[in-house]
């Protein structure tokens, strides 16, 4: 028996109904804590989520990517290439390496932040000196602002993370108390306040 | 009330609530976040952290015969370990549940192979199951324990990278009351397995195996899902996720249960669609099974048999069994903006003690025999200095090995400090009694590093937050008759390379034990950070050797990133010029 191939009509459309969401850095940048309050933010509002992220090997300082997909009924934790709403990135070449995973229309909010990876510094390879440009053609919406200066400002450069999540939460339409009660239920009590104003800061900054 | 819980936390959160008494594992990635979890429930459930794999399932076994509800954690390789009681137990069978948590790691994100468990059910026979998300997850783990007491037998789940590392919302129960008093009972021809009663064991084996297969096909955890006629996907785990995404109009087979294999239910699929296709990660094992049934299907015709699968994947299959062009959606990036950024690997942190052995490892003409552990990063460029990795343990044994078969240059081993109590400890003792002449360092940073900080017998206290007896490394060493036994600081980098010089020119064998701890597990740095004096600096490049992440160079001076510095002052130590200094003295 072979499969006989469908018609152009039979092949359904992607599921478009499930956001889906890009976070990228380098580990140790907070990644993970954002993608945590992103899908709690999204349970809060009553929708299902599911994320992804790999740990282990790849948090001694390799790239870290997690993925966020909320909506009615998500089924797969890891999303379809070009459909991500927004990437948010902590670093500018890591928001260039997760190109391939933003729709075309999608919204990237990045951090101007350079850290120089291993393979560079030991010459084997060369950090793009164009980046700034390159994230400007590769992302049409494109919000690109300086994360730890404004994380510096009110105190904490480690609050980056929240600073970028601030800037990308307009885009995806979760209630604003769901996000204030996410941050509040993911940081240490004493961190809240810091992070909290992280989260505005960026929102202001979009 | 529900929560948002990765998949190894589900486990975690399902043994406690089906009134598991006994966990025990062995951590490695995916499978970690189990026990540290369940270790939240230690008045209710005791866990531990085994020296290896195979410790850790007899302990289950043990606590199982005396009718105590266990499970047992572990990475797919570590099954290997496991692999001795798992294969008799399976003879035995169980007294009170037995579920054997295994993590696979398709695409290798963490592994040196990406074996396939499913393998291991069939080899023990064996029931297996296998979640697709965090509520499944929880849910197989009670199966699992009714399944095992039901038939007396231990049952594998079988996790995978992306089901034990998502998050999805599971709704959380409370704890069942134990199910069965507690006391072993003498029956020998049950629990004796030597060959007079391993031979009535072995039938009833073959016995079991039917009935579990019945069970299989009436389970609820494999179903039917009717959709369109004309396509019918049999999936597991992952995988059906993935197939829900790109075959919403497909009608499916989910097996959850997926060993043995359901075959009235198989079968009862099969007439109800025109065409079936098999979506399974790695090896062909469904696909095999269904053709042997007599039923023709696709599978590895389409899907990969290599690396993780992704709807990305899935959507290439579809276009290929549609005789189609790849969608544009599954196609790669453009290479203008992206085609050669630079590669991000994971590296040694910043002040990582295992840096200063592999530098002054750099420093002797030798061949390393490494193992498996953070300091397998120290393989990669620029450091370079480990030339083998295999298995837990062979970095001692193949050390050994090379000596026996004359290798010309001296040999090395290198492994860390769980690594040694996971399986090390016989290696040396290998080379003590046969009289080898290979130096074995064990890089002790006083914990289980690689996978997020375990505790180990070396630590002095228990992943249940107890203290126990702190097991020196030198003294094993010593009692293996090991007789030339150094320990060295790792930042003090002219003793440590005269040491390993030493031991190495030795015709005796030298155990080195390099001990300082882990900087991320101690959350301390070792000193102020350090700065590049630019009057100094001669641009040599040796410090950039090193590797260290905190140095970054775009060409011509480095520059030391003062956030990630920990203050080691290696680079000082290797800078010919001592272009180093402590930054608040530059600004004094």
């Amino acid at each position: 028996m072979k499969l006989q191939p469908a018609n152009a009509e039979t092949v359904p459309s992607l599921r478009q109904e499930t956001t889906s969401v890009v976070l990228a850095g380098v580990g140790g940048q907070g990644i993970l804590l954002a993608s945590e309050i992103v899908a709690r933010a999204a349970m809060l509002a009553g929708l299902d989520v599911k994320t992804n992220e790999v740990h282990g090997m790849a948090q001694r300082g390799g790239s870290v990517v997690a993925q966020i997909r909320f909506g009615a009924e998500v089924f797969s934790p890891l999303l379809v290439r070009r459909t991500a709403r927004v990437l948010g990135a902590l670093e500018r070449i890591e928001a260039l390496r997760q190109f391939d995973l933003v729709a075309p229309d999608g919204l990237a909010v990045v951090s101007s932040e350079m850290i120089v990876p291993v393979t560079v510094s030991s010459g084997q390879a060369s950090y793009p000196a164009d980046a700034e440009a390159r994230l400007r053609s590769a992302f049409p919406r494109l919000i690109y602002l300086d994360a730890v200066e404004i994380a510096e400002q009110l105190g904490n450069r480690r609050v980056a993370n929240l600073v970028v999540l601030g800037a990308m939460a307009g885009e995806l339409g979760l209630p604003d108390e769901g996000w204030q009660e996410a941050i509040r239920g993911s940081v240490k009590p004493r961190h809240v306040d810091v992070n909290l104003r992280a989260f505005a800061a960026g929102k202001e900054a979009s | 009330m529900k929560e948002l819980l990765s998949g190894n936390e589900a486990i975690a959160r399902g043994a406690y609530e089906a009134g598991v008494t006994v966990a025990t594992g062995y951590p490695g990635t995916p499978s970690t976040e189990i026990l540290e979890t369940l270790a939240r429930f230690k008045d209710d459930v005791y866990c531990e952290w085994s020296p290896n794999e195979k410790v850790a399932f007899e302990v289950a076994a043990g606590a199982s015969l005396s009718g105590a509800r266990a499970i047992v954690t572990m990475k797919h390789v570590g099954l290997n370990v496991a692999a001795d009681p798992l294969m008799t137990l399976a003879y035995t069978g169980t007294v009170g549940g037995l579920v054997a948590v295994v993590a696979d790691d398709p695409g290798m994100h963490s592994s040196q192979n990406e074996q396939d468990t499913r393998h291991f059910a069939r080899f023990a026979k064996v029931p297996m199951l296998e979640p697709s998300d965090s509520r499944e997850a929880k849910e197989m783990v009670a199966l699992g324990l009714d399944v095992s007491e039901e038939f007396q037998t231990p049952v594998i789940l079988r996790s995978s990278t992306r089901v034990s590392h998502s998050r999805s919302l599971v709704t959380l129960s409370g704890r069942a009351a134990r199910q069965r008093p507690l006391g072993f009972e003498k029956n020998p021809a049950r629990f004796v397995a030597v060959p007079q009663f391993a031979r009535g064991m072995r039938v009833r084996l073959e016995e079991r195996l039917a009935r579990l297969s019945e069970a299989a096909a009436r389970s609820p955890a494999n179903r039917i899902e009717r959709r369109g006629r004309r396509l019918g996907v049999v999936t597991s785990g992952i995988d059906y996720q993935y197939v829900r995404e790109v075959y919403p109009e497909a009608s499916v087979l989910k097996l959850g249960w997926v060993y043995p294999f359901p075959n009235a239910l198989i079968r009862e699929f099969a007439a109800a669609v025109d065409e079936i296709l098999i979506v399974e990660e790695l090896d062909d094992i469904l696909e095999q099974h269904v053709l042997a049934l007599g039923i023709p299907c696709q599978g590895k015709t389409v899907v990969p048999r290599i690396g993780e699968l992704s709807p990305d994947v899935l959507l290439a299959s579809r276009a290929k069994l549609d005789g189609k062009a790849v969608p544009a959606e599954a196609r790669t990036a453009s290479p203008a903006a992206t085609g050669d950024l630079p590669g991000r690997p994971p590296v040694l942190c910043a002040g990582c003690p295992h840096r200063g052995i592999y530098h002054a490892l750099n420093k002797c003409n030798v061949v390393v025999t490494g193992d498996i552990g953070c300091y397998s990063l120290g393989a990669l460029p620029p450091l370079s200095r480990m030339d083998t990795l295999l298995c837990m343990g062979a970095g001692v044994t193949m050390a050994h090995g090379m000596d026996k078969a004359g290798e010309p240059r001296p040999v090395v081993g290198i492994l860390g400090d769980s690594t040694f109590f996971h399986s090390g400890i016989t290696g040396l003792l290998d080379i003590a009694y046969n009289r080898g002449a290979s130096t074995i360092i064990v890089v002790d940073n006083r914990t289980t590093a690689m996978t997020g900080h375990q505790p180990h017998p070396g630590t002095g206290r228990t992943l249940m937050g107890d203290p126990s007896p702190r097991v020196s490394i030198e003294d094993i060493g010593r009692a293996c008759g090991i007789n030339n036994v150094a320990t060295v600081d790792p930042y003090d980098l002219k003793n440590t390379v005269r040491v390993l010089k030493g031991a190495i020119a030795s015709e005796e064998p030298w155990l080195v034990v390099s001990r300082a701890p882990c900087l991320l597990d101690v959350r301390q740095t070792l000193g102020p950070p350090l700065r590049v004096d630019e009057e100094v600096c001669r641009e040599c490049g040796a410090c950039l050797k090193l590797g260290c992440p905190a140095l970054e160079c775009d060409g011509g001076i480095p520059r030391v990133n003062p956030l990630l510095c920990a203050g080691c002052g290696l680079c000082n130590q290797v800078c010919p010029a001592g272009a180093f200094e402590v930054e608040k003295e530059v600004a004094s």
